[in-house]
């Protein structure tokens, strides 16, 4: 952390859905922007500096499209400046964005974060077949399976682990107006049934491909004070941390990757929480595929190794629960994969700002927002609080 | 969304919601050293890694760098056809380019004598029977000229041999 | 502000890599640059890239890009899709905040795989200008032309850039392209994009650059005379070239009022101008003195290994500041369609600290 204090002091998302055919890409990140501006009730003008993440540019087929964006969000004049860390990218930009203000170089920054994924191809641009590399024969879900299947291997869990958490979290979708999927009549037996696209995943337990963006304005500390003095509570950054490690490397455990470990040590030492699954009302976690809540869990050490599924089995992640999960209907609920990170990061926020409407956690006081990316080689996290660090 | 007062000539003009532009661009790729190294003996159905000079891990197809140690792996080394699965997927969904029937197994196989497994197919053996520890060996494609690919392997087959000691591939599980 | 120092600095570039992937060009100069101060990836406190998918063709290069480096145990660790030079500005924010001591900046681009101009041609608005395919030679010429149209420049003073720094190439053990001409010999040249001609435009390079920060008395320890960075900012202009006068480019002049430039003599800079006319521009808008010696490596009219030339212009000023042979030096990057992004530092020596 830097020397500043850094808040959170709005937040704006886009109603996300599988084709946002309404709008531009800049008309998408700008309705965005402009509802972070207006919750923080600032001016474009107030704005010191814009920071922007997405995944890959093929998935609109723009290169390097904070060139062409910088108009529509207000940043001509101003720094500009673009992060890709592949699907932790959301989250790492973010971070890039508080940096700034942490360390005293702006006062007050916007961060952005989109993807439009009904341009392309989204398998296409996930799994392009390019020469000489070991082939992938089934995409995304097909590169994840097998590491699931080894976690279940190693932890007994049973097999409708990933139900529940699909599950959970659509129905965590239902209070949360912006979600992309809003399945109010999805039962345990419709996930169930559902088709098994890669065994041991299921179409209803993976996420949807969508057409979305998230904003947060940060500021210092004057600007947290000043949030807070008008009735609008801030969230303060406690922690940030990223990590990463190689793809494919001789021993990566990648079902619990080092990386995914040391980042959660990290933040929390930094937010100096040294109990988190005590000290943690609400987690925003980057869950793909339902069998990655569990995980995440253990790899985020919210609970002993072995026991992530435990805590989905018996209701624990749920609304309601002691340690609730992706109440905003999480990565499984709405995914434009460059902004996903920055959901989590972003709804983390709205829950200690006592912001998340109808899902939100009673009285939360401190939130994780956690994001990864690539082949589980890249993190992203922050924990931010109702109290100021 | 911002409310837009368009002029009158405008009002009632439908709005266009996509424009189809396409674009294509060619490039000319390069496999690199080594990956070259492992590629010209793959023609020859010769499957040859590569050893880190610093962890000693066996790398196939080695890349360039040991990722773990940024340094060039040098060393080769000639591996068999054999390995053992070490996890893997049942694919019920159609994917791009992708010429088997379904379902199909996708599965990580750890070639023996190297340190890191490579994603591959498997074959002749029906998918609800293939689990982890089961020992594979290679099937080429037909013909003696192999094009510079892993995909001269047609997919993996069982050796028929009893499933590996889970020892010998735990850490990879 | 903490006083953040580039302690080493190298670079690799050809015209094109013949036979070795990203990772192979990358890693020689990561592990030249290490061996430079005699660290190691696990001494670094943060590292941080710069490259772009669309010039590899492939989504996600960076992350194998990254074996490069030997990032085990984890590391913190980051990436821009911008040229590196704004990857070194977020490894010195990281250094600002205090959270780092140290960092590795690398960036790479190989653009012969591909066709470099139709590549760039991608970055333009999707919905009206890029279907029309301009390539950057192209909106260049424009913004050349602007210059002529208001008698601001010839074309011998585009030629003049040329030859000096093809001359300056000479010296230069990183140039793809190089020869002493005279004005006269490069005016007789046929147009590219008229009023551009060949030597007026970037050669296609591929290449690699990376650099080290570090902060305080670590740069003290690592280097006898560090470069330090005593001013940093970077700006962006409107996308769209019409709502721009192509012969100005206010976010050069912002970004170097905020980086201090004109707060003491300028001995030498560094000025990622991949089209002749382009440096008259910027070193108008950096207001450089005449004594000013600009571009002695050659430039990016020399080699522009798209990604890397921004933080190689950092590299190349921070290099004449350690070795000496000069005492104070501002780099420049750019990035987008005539001169949209930039970037400006100002590199001292311990004169004055």
């Amino acid at each position: 952390m830097g020397a500043e204090r850094v808040a959170v002091v709005g937040v704006g998302q886009t109603k996300h859905d599988a084709v946002r055919g309404d709008v531009s890409i800049a008309g998408l990140v700008h309705e965005a922007a402009q509802r972070a501006l207006d919750d923080a009730e600032l001016d474009w003008a107030d704005i010191d500096a814009v920071v922007i993440g997405k995944a890959p540019d093929f998935f609109e087929g723009v290169m390097m499209p904070e060139l062409y964006l910088a108009d529509a969000l207000g940043a001509v004049g101003k720094p500009m400046f673009r992060v890709h860390t592949a699907g932790s990218v959301g989250g790492s930009t973010a971070i890039v964005a508080s940096d700034l203000v942490a360390a005293g170089i702006h006062r007050r920054v916007l961060t952005v974060a989109f993807e439009v994924q009904s341009v392309s191809e989204a398998m296409w641009a996930l799994s392009f077949p390019y020469p000489f590399q070991p082939p992938m024969h089934a995409g995304a879900g097909g590169y994840f399976a097998p590491h699931i299947r080894s976690y279940i291997r190693r932890s007994g869990a049973p097999d409708h682990i990933g139900i529940l958490v699909a599950l959970k979290d659509r129905r965590h979708a239902l209070g949360n107006p912006y979600a992309h999927l809003h399945e109010p009549d999805i039962t345990f037996e419709s996930v169930r049934d559902s088709i098994m696209l890669w065994e041991p995943i299921r179409y209803s337990e993976t996420c949807p491909s969508s057409d979305g963006a998230c904003a947060m304005v940060l500021t210092d500390e004057a600007g947290g004070d000043a949030a807070a003095a008008s009735g609008r509570a801030p969230a303060w950054v406690r922690g940030t941390a990223v990590r990463s490690e190689p793809t494919l490397a001789a021993g990566r455990d990648q079902v619990s990757p080092l990386a995914g470990r040391e980042c959660a040590a990290a933040v929390y030492r930094e937010a100096g929480i040294t109990d988190p699954a005590a000290e943690i009302d609400a987690a925003e976690i980057y869950v793909p595929f339902s069998w990655f809540e569990p995980m995440w869990l253990e790899n985020l050490g919210l609970c002993d190794v072995g026991d992530g599924w435990r805590l989905v089995d018996e209701g624990v992640t749920q609304l309601g629960g002691d340690l609730p999960v992706n109440c905003s209907g999480g990565v499984l609920s709405t995914n434009p994969i460059g902004a996903s990170g920055m959901l989590r990061f972003a709804e983390a926020a709205l829950q200690v700002r006592g912001a998340a409407g109808d899902h939100q956690v009673d009285g939360a006081q401190l939130a994780l927002g956690h994001a990864y990316g690539g082949g589980s080689q890249f993190f992203a996290m922050w924990v931010v609080g109702a109290a100021k660090p | 969304m911002t409310e837009l007062s368009l002029p009158a000539r405008f009002e009632g003009v439908e709005m266009i919601q996509r424009v189809r532009i396409p674009a294509r661009l060619a490039y000319e790729f390069t496999a690199g050293v080594a990956t070259s190294r492992f590629l010209r003996q793959v023609v020859r159905k010769r499957l040859v890694g590569e050893r880190c000079p610093v962890c000693t891990k066996v790398y196939v197809p080695p890349r360039g760098a040991c990722p773990t140690c940024g340094v060039a792996t040098a060393e080769q080394v000639e591996l068999g056809h054999t390995g053992t699965i070490t996890s893997y997927c049942i694919v019920n969904v159609a994917f791009y380019g992708q010429a088997m029937d379904l379902p199909y197994v996708s599965a990580l196989v750890l070639l023996d004598g190297s340190d890191l497994p490579i994603m591959h197919l498997i074959g002749e053996v029906p998918y609800d029977e293939v689990h982890m520890g089961m020992r594979v060996e290679a099937v080429w494609e037909d013909g003696d000229e192999m094009e510079p690919t892993l995909e001269a392997i047609r997919y993996f087959r069982p050796t028929g041999e009893p499933d590996a000691d889970p020892a010998t591939y735990g850490e990879h599980v | 502000m903490r006083d953040v120092a580039v302690v080493a600095f190298a670079q690799s570039a050809s015209a094109q890599e013949g036979d070795r992937n990203e990772v192979e060009v990358l890693m020689p100069v990561v592990t030249e640059v290490r061996d430079q101060v005699g660290v190691t990836t696990a001494d670094l406190d943060f590292v941080c890239s710069g490259s772009t998918d669309y010039q590899a063709g492939v989504p996600f290069s960076f992350v194998m890009t990254l074996d490069a480096i030997g990032p085990w145990p984890p590391i913190r660790e980051s990436h821009v899709d911008m040229d590196g030079a704004w990857a070194l500005y977020e490894a010195w924010v990281k250094i600002q905040m205090g959270a780092a001591d140290t960092a590795l900046v690398y960036a790479y681009g190989k653009s012969s795989p591909g066709d470099i101009r139709r590549v760039l041609s991608r970055q333009l608005d999707p919905y009206v200008t890029a279907p029309l395919w301009p390539d950057p030679d192209a909106l260049a010429a424009l913004q050349a032309r602007c210059l002529l149209d208001a008698d601001m420049a010839t074309e011998a003073d585009f030629a003049s850039v040329a030859a000096r720094s093809l001359a300056a190439a000479e010296a230069n053990p990183h140039a793809v392209v190089a020869g002493a001409r005279s004005v006269e010999d490069l005016l007789d040249e046929a147009y590219l994009a008229s009023p551009l001609r060949r030597h007026d435009c970037p050669p296609v390079t591929d290449g690699a650059a990376a650099v080290i920060l570090a902060a305080g008395d670590r740069a003290r320890d690592l280097c006898e005379r560090p470069a330090w960075i005593t001013g940093i900012d970077h700006r962006i202009d409107p996308h769209q070239l019409g709502m721009r006068d192509l012969t100005a480019a206010p976010s050069v002049r912002v970004a170097a009022e905020r980086a201090g430039v004109a707060d003491g003599p300028v001995d030498v800079a560094e000025l990622h101008t991949p089209y002749s006319h382009q440096e008259l521009i910027v070193r108008r808008e950096l207001g450089l003195a005449d004594g000013t010696e600009v571009n002695p490596s050659g430039g990016a009219l020399v080699a522009n290994a798209v990604m890397a030339a921004g933080l190689v212009r950092i590299g190349e000023v921070a290099e004449r500041i350690s070795s000496g042979r000069a005492g104070r030096g501002v780099a420049h990057a750019t990035s987008g369609p005539c001169l949209q992004q930039n970037l400006v530092c100002v590199l001292e020596g311990d004169r004055g600290r």
